[in-house]
């Protein structure tokens, strides 16, 4: 069965289907998988074929989080705390220096696969741990669930840089810097949140909208579904994935979110202030909040982009204006070995991806 | 930091299950998920956040060949 969703002949079928219609249409996405997907399988050169672009937008939670949000990492470190964090955000450079760069100078940073590997390693050391925690609906259930529990070691703390998905999307649109005729949804934070919270994309921007599942034949089937609602003139909210997803989400996590965080205005890379959508740490939860335990490290530091950096278009990439190779530093002087943004380092960011998988347009 | 894809639970104590990747077998933390032994599920950073319904790949399988099918 999972190998049918593979199916070449299955996905040229639904691509020829799409290619009748003969439009021109622009559709993004917003998760760093579906991009994997698109590029391994090659479906963006058989869907520039049939008339049809699907650029990239803010979907790799490691990309979003912002420089000053890994330079206040970096400084945890140096005040000797020993800092857990997810593998991708090990190599994120911020002025060419990054978590991994520390940790070859001596400093505590150590990789862990899950919030549960964090919590294990406080219990295994006298020194403060601190997680630093990243990641859209689809991670911080899990941090949530971690901070509710009653035999948390006291020296584990978290510093939030969840943040909830929506806003983003509802900011990019208000932005209308590129003209998007569809939106694929991501179908794992919408796990987490069900199908309900895009009613108010639809409502507010008359956009069609099909939340998708990963597999090659659910890509090309959404892409199918919004060209179909275009034709139709008929905006809805779609779940192709509905193997996955439910119309209420996951009410276990999603009580969690909200017992442990609430939401406040946070920027993102690449994007001014999202009202709301950071998830940062309830007041009850605030013995563990490396936030608010640890705030004269954290107040103290400030973020002044070189002037490399302030070549790297990382921001454009993540609002889906530019393509990556539009970027002038793309695969010359930003490469797997040597990124310069965030974007070239996450397995999830547009950036490494398209390097990756160079045959593509 | 995501497996995006299913896993069967194999084997579970408490929230803690056994999850088979395609041979590959991972801990994850099954406590956001009322899911048992033999059911599918997705991991993301080490918790499983969905079940994922058998059924409903199959009809999406069936749907596509019948899309394919048709004259429109
Ligand atoms: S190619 Fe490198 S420098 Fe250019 S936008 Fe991507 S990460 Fe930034």
């Amino acid at each position: 069965m999972w190998k049918e969703l593979k199916d070449g002949r299955l996905i040229n079928g639904v691509i020829e289907k799409i290619g009748q219609y003969k439009l021109k249409l622009t559709f993004m996405h917003a998760c760093g998988t579906h991009q994997e997907t698109l590029s391994r399988y090659g479906l963006g050169s058989l869907f520039s074929k049939v008339g049809i672009t699907i650029l990239s937008g803010p979907g790799c939670p490691v990309c979003i989080t912002t420089a000053k949000e890994f330079l206040q990492v970096m400084a945890l470190a140096e005040k000797g705390k020993t800092i857990a964090i997810y593998g991708d955000c090990f190599r994120v450079p911020v002025n060419g220096r990054s978590l991994m760069h520390l940790r070859g100078e001596g400093y505590d940073v150590r990789v862990v696969y899950s919030i549960d590997e964090a919590v294990e390693l406080a219990r295994s050391l006298k020194n403060d741990v601190v997680f630093m925690a990243i990641g859209f609906e689809t991670t911080a259930p899990s941090t949530a669930s971690t901070l509710v529990g009653n035999d948390l070691p006291e020296n584990f703390y978290v510093l939030s840089c969840h943040r909830f998905f929506i806003p983003a999307m509802i900011k990019l649109l208000e932005l209308g810097e590129v003209k998007l005729n569809g939106i694929i949804e991501p179908g794992h934070v919408s796990a987490i949140i069900g199908c309900k919270p895009y009613e108010e994309i639809r409502r507010r921007f008359k956009i069609p909208q099909v939340i998708s599942g990963f597999e090659p034949l659910d890509i090309v089937l959404s892409v199918y579904y919004l060209v179909k609602q275009v034709i139709e003139d008929d905006v809805k909210v779609v779940n192709e994935y509905n193997r996955v997803v439910s119309r209420e989400g996951n009410q276990i996590a999603l009580s969690l979110i909200n017992r442990v965080f609430y939401p406040k205005d946070v920027e993102w890379r690449g994007f001014p202030i999202v009202p709301s959508s950071l998830m940062a740490i309830r007041d009850k939860y605030s013995s563990h909040d490396a936030s608010k335990q640890f705030e004269d490290i954290i107040s103290k530091v400030d973020y002044e982009p070189s002037p490399l950096e302030r070549r790297c278009r990382c921001g454009e990439v993540l609002r889906g204006v530019i393509h990556p190779q539009d970027c002038p530093l793309f695969g010359k002087v930003c490469n797997l070995e040597n990124p310069v943004g965030a974007c070239m380092v996450s397995v999830e960011g547009a950036c490494r991806i398209y390097l990756e998988y160079p045959e593509l347009p | 930091m995501c497996l995006g894809i299913p896993g069967k639970i194999v084997e579970k104590r408490g929230n803690i299950a056994k999850i088979d990747f395609g041979g590959l077998i991972r801990e994850a933390n099954v406590s956001l998920v009322n899911a048992k032994v033999g059911d599918y599920v997705i991991v993301h950073a080490g918790f499983a956040i969905s079940k994922v319904n058998k059924r409903d790949a199959l009809k999406t399988i069936r749907l596509v060949k019948e899309l394919i099918e048709s004259k429109v």
